[in-house]
């Protein structure tokens, strides 16, 4: 068996381990929203009773008690952690195998994304208790990365004289690893939003199964933890821009030439940009400028996946040949 | 563009510029005031107002990300004109709309550069004033130590047998850091009318400061872009192996630049293709894995030196870079005419159309000395494979070469004047040699040989495959500029995003002699009460989330402890 095998077989291996991790992260939020809802219940009932007949409200409350065991999300975070293993063996093995750094084609851009996205997720619960983020991330992750396994394989092979350059480690790696931030941040405006509209008692969101937003940290602190990986994911954007600018005046003689991929680029960098104005701006903050972080995302997206695929352009580099 | 919320901040209510603390915090109460009528010059204030406020600069940016789209998904005529005359071809009334609104040249476009340019006003009628603000808040000291410091979330307090002053000058020593030319706090000391030390810190002015920076290094890099527009220039020539051009505007097959260009600045360099190699994977696909162009460049009063150009390695001459953008087949033929004269010689270049370069090319002979001019156009097959269906190239490589090719005799129409594409037969005033059956005759050339063209219009000689090179030279002098003030924007925004900005106040009083129940667990013991005590309150204060600021204020404070342990280690 040869190594970019080998590597195939590691990535398929972690896809089912985040597979596995992502049902047993569901199982625990599923298992937080009946003890959300069932001590809402007995609380109601308390207030019931003492208000004499008054009709029984979900209390709206960020006091909802975890339950004290949760087996599940142990075993969500030790097979995670497992995955992102032989996660980073298979990505190793494929530029190994590929004799290159393993970020040149979309099955590879996607590879080294949900990596990052994994790493990150994995790193902050190591500082904070986001284990709740698993869902989202590892659900995006497995998403991706069957994706990538279905529709964007490609052999690993070397590179054209095009990507024959440092720059594709730099630039690259740059713009993968702030994909990767962006979609932590997504999943926590997202979650920031959930949260803030079960907070104003959305009827969209009256099932008792949504009783489980209440055990989640703060709005104020899903916005901040948000905002920070944001902060750092357009740094590095700004970087990927800069250097891809620097690169292409190496490769094709201009530093911006209005690319599709260029375009996309600038698309997702001027959301960003918008989001950390947006934060400042009084009537702006919160809802609205997290509402940014997730049209930002699908910017973000959008330049991965609609610019290689469906678009005419320099950049594609997704490596599937045409039908 | 960021807050305009600026402005001397009072010290009891702290709000650094542009920060909303919290987001979820309530709204605060809009004013209505009754206003009176405007008047011209109030008029246009107020539209200055509302252009270099940050909600519009912030509608801007949306704006801006909504208006970039259209290029991405519509064909532009600067990078693909064919592109854009298929699409006006394929459906005339919209495509015809489209190009009149500018949707087909979208950067260039009056909408598009209306934004951006909206946007660069309000930013600079934004970051000027902010900048006037900050260069006094610069100079100014440390805002007064607020009354009460115990109603800050993160606060401290101690007591300690130090005195008021060693205190004040321990807290002064731990916020001013190591270097004293670089202090990581700016101080402030002060005597309050109580007898009661204080000591007003801030730090975290490289936040404005890079946020300052950021925004005017993008003025800066579109200056210079608009800058290098003018001066800059360009041009593009198809070298055959074996051939030399100089540089100069007329040697170039399409030359641009910008307004402010100047044609006798061009240095009269000369270069040689001396060599090109390609390399390709071996398999069907044939994926290209190297360029090599191998040249000579004698740049005048010097030597000749040997270069090689490649992908992602421009040759740089003379503050201008030439990139390898393209290659492919020239077949060197002769043609003679119906007399047997030698009518044409040369090396023509065929453009590759696919990734096994089956490459299209044309041969005008407008030179003949008897009959009519004769045009051959046809395609050129590095390794071709004949079959049933018809033939095709397999590979890039030239391993088994063959040109075939259609004549057309006639008038070429090169004698009126008009600009021609060379790759292009203009067919009008010509007529197509064609077989009985009225299918047009199509002929054979392997490498070395010679065949008869139709219709007795003379013959063709094979001599030799040379490669061409496609190369592009680049001069924009304002490329160092723009990298100097990318970089900036960057250093700017980090420093900008991840500079804690940090305010923090202590205030150091005595309290009366003997007097008991002083807060803190340092107090020392109880028989000890001859000596006054110092008792030390300190507050800090950050913009926004902020995690190292208990930390900030903790290092203050174990400052001040570690006097005491100094005192116990005297001895008595």
């Amino acid at each position: 068996m040869s190594l970019g095998e080998l590597s195939t077989i590691l990535v398929w291996g972690a896809t089912t381990a985040y597979a596995v991790a992502l049902v047993a992260f569901a199982t625990d939020l599923a298992r937080l929203a009946d003890h959300a809802a069932a001590s809402a219940r007995q609380r109601g009932a308390e207030l019931a009773s003492t208000a004499g007949g008054s009709t029984a409200v979900l209390e709206r409350t960020d006091a909802a008690v975890a339950p004290e065991r949760r087996r599940a999300v142990g075993i969500a975070m030790s097979t995670a952690t497992l995955g992102l293993l032989l996660h980073v063996v298979g990505t190793v093995l494929r530029g190994l195998a590929a004799g290159r750094v393993p970020w040149a084609n979309m099955y590879e851009f996607t590879l080294v994304g949900t990596l990052v996205a994994v790493a990150t997720f994995l790193a902050l619960c190591r500082w904070r208790d986001l284990r709740f983020l698993g869902t989202i991330v590892l659900g995006l992750s497995v998403l991706a990365l069957g994706l990538a396994l279905a529709a964007f394989y490609v052999p690993a092979d070397a590179v054209e004289p095009a990507l024959q350059s440092y720059w594709l480690v730099i630039h690259v790696s740059i713009a993968t690893i702030a994909t990767g931030l962006f979609t932590v941040s997504f999943a926590l405006s997202s979650l920031q939003l959930l949260k803030d509209s079960w907070e104003q008692a959305s009827p969209r969101l009256h099932h008792p199964r949504w009783q489980v937003l209440g055990s989640l940290p703060s709005t104020r602190d899903l916005e901040a933890i948000s905002f920070r990986i944001n902060a750092v994911g357009f740094v590095l954007w700004t970087f990927t821009v800069m250097a891809g600018a620097i690169w292409a005046e190496h490769a094709w003689g201009r530093y911006w030439g209005w690319d599709p991929k260029e375009v996309w680029s600038f698309v997702v960098w001027v959301v960003y940009a918008a989001y950390l104005h947006a934060r400042t701006t009084r009537g702006w903050s919160g809802r609205r400028a997290a509402w940014f972080v997730l049209v930002g995302y699908a910017t973000v997206l959008f330049n991965f996946t609609g610019v290689n695929l469906l678009l005419n352009g320099k950049h594609s580099y997704d490596g599937i040949p045409e039908g | 563009m960021a807050g305009r919320e600026a402005g001397p901040a009072s010290s009891a209510t702290y709000r650094p510029e542009g920060l909303v603390d919290d987001p979820y915090g309530g709204p605060t109460t809009a004013e209505q005031p009754t206003l009176p009528r405007l008047g011209a010059r109030g008029t246009l204030r107020w539209v200055w107002r509302q252009l270099t406020s940050m909600r519009v600069a912030l509608m801007l940016l949306m704006l801006l990300a909504v208006v970039a789209v259209p290029g991405s998904v519509l064909p532009q005529r600067p990078q693909d004109p064919a592109g854009v005359a298929r699409y006006i071809a394929e459906s005339p009334t919209l495509g015809t709309w489209l190009d009149r609104l500018g949707f087909f040249d979208v950067y260039a476009s009056a909408w598009f550069s209306a934004v951006y340019l909206l946007l660069f006003v309000s930013l600079v009628g934004c970051i000027l004033p902010r900048l006037r603000v900050h260069v006094r808040a610069l100079r100014a000291r440390p805002p007064r130590t607020p009354r009460r410091l115990d109603r800050f979330p993160v606060h401290d307090e101690l007591v300690t047998t130090a005195t008021p002053a060693e205190v004040a000058a321990a807290v002064r020593r731990t916020l001013v850091g190591p270097v004293r030319a670089l202090p990581r706090f700016r101080t402030h000391a002060g005597t309050e009318p109580s007898g009661a030390l204080t000591v007003a810190a801030e730090r975290g002015y490289l936040r404005e400061s890079g946020n300052i920076l950021f925004h005017l290094a993008l003025v800066g890099i579109l200056v210079s872009v608009a800058t290098g527009q003018l001066l800059h220039h360009r041009g593009q020539v198809i070298l055959v192996e074996g051939r030399t051009f100089a540089n100069t505007v007329t040697d170039y097959d399409t030359f641009e630049a910008g307004t402010a260009f100047d044609a006798s600045s061009l240095t009269p360099f000369t270069l040689t293709l001396d060599e090109f190699t390609a390399e390709f994977t071996a398999d069907a696909d044939a994926k290209p894995r190297d360029f090599a162009a191998d040249v000579t460049v004698a740049e005048p009063g010097r030597e000749p030196r040997d270069a090689t150009i490649k992908v992602n390695h421009p040759l740089s001459v003379d503050g201008s870079k030439i990139y390898l953008q393209g290659n492919g087949y020239a077949p060197d033929v002769v043609v003679r005419d119906a007399a047997g004269e030698i009518a044409f010689a040369g090396a023509v270049p065929f453009l590759p159309e696919d990734p096994q370069y089956r490459s299209r090319g044309v041969i005008k002979v407008p030179d003949v000395s008897t009959g009519e001019q004769i045009g051959i156009v046809g395609y050129l097959l590095p390794t071709a494979l004949v079959t049933a269906d018809g033939a095709r190239s397999v590979y890039p490589q030239p391993d088994n070469p063959l040109l075939v090719l259609t004549v057309w005799s006639g008038d070429l129409g090169l004698d009126e004047g008009v600009p021609q594409n060379v790759y292009e037969l203009d067919t009008a005033r010509m007529t197509q040699a064609v077989e009985d059956d009225g299918t047009a005759t199509t002929f054979f050339v392997e490498a070395g040989q010679t065949v008869e063209l139709p219709d007795g219009l003379g013959s063709l000689t094979w001599d030799g495959l040379p490669r061409f090179v496609a190369l592009d030279l680049r001069h924009d002098p304002a490329l160092t500029w723009i990298l100097v003030f990318a970089v900036a924007a960057l250093v700017g925004l980090a420093i900008s995003l991840f500079t804690p900005r940090r305010r923090l106040w202590v205030r150091v009083g005595v309290a009366p002699a003997g007097a008991h129940g002083a807060p803190g667990d340092d107090a020392p013991g109880d028989g000890d009460t001859a000596r006054a005590r110092t008792v030390v309150a300190g507050a800090a204060l950050a913009r926004g989330d902020d995690m190292g600021l208990d930390g900030e204020l903790a290092r203050v404070m174990d400052a001040i402890r570690a006097l005491d342990g100094r005192r116990d280690d005297e001895p008595g």
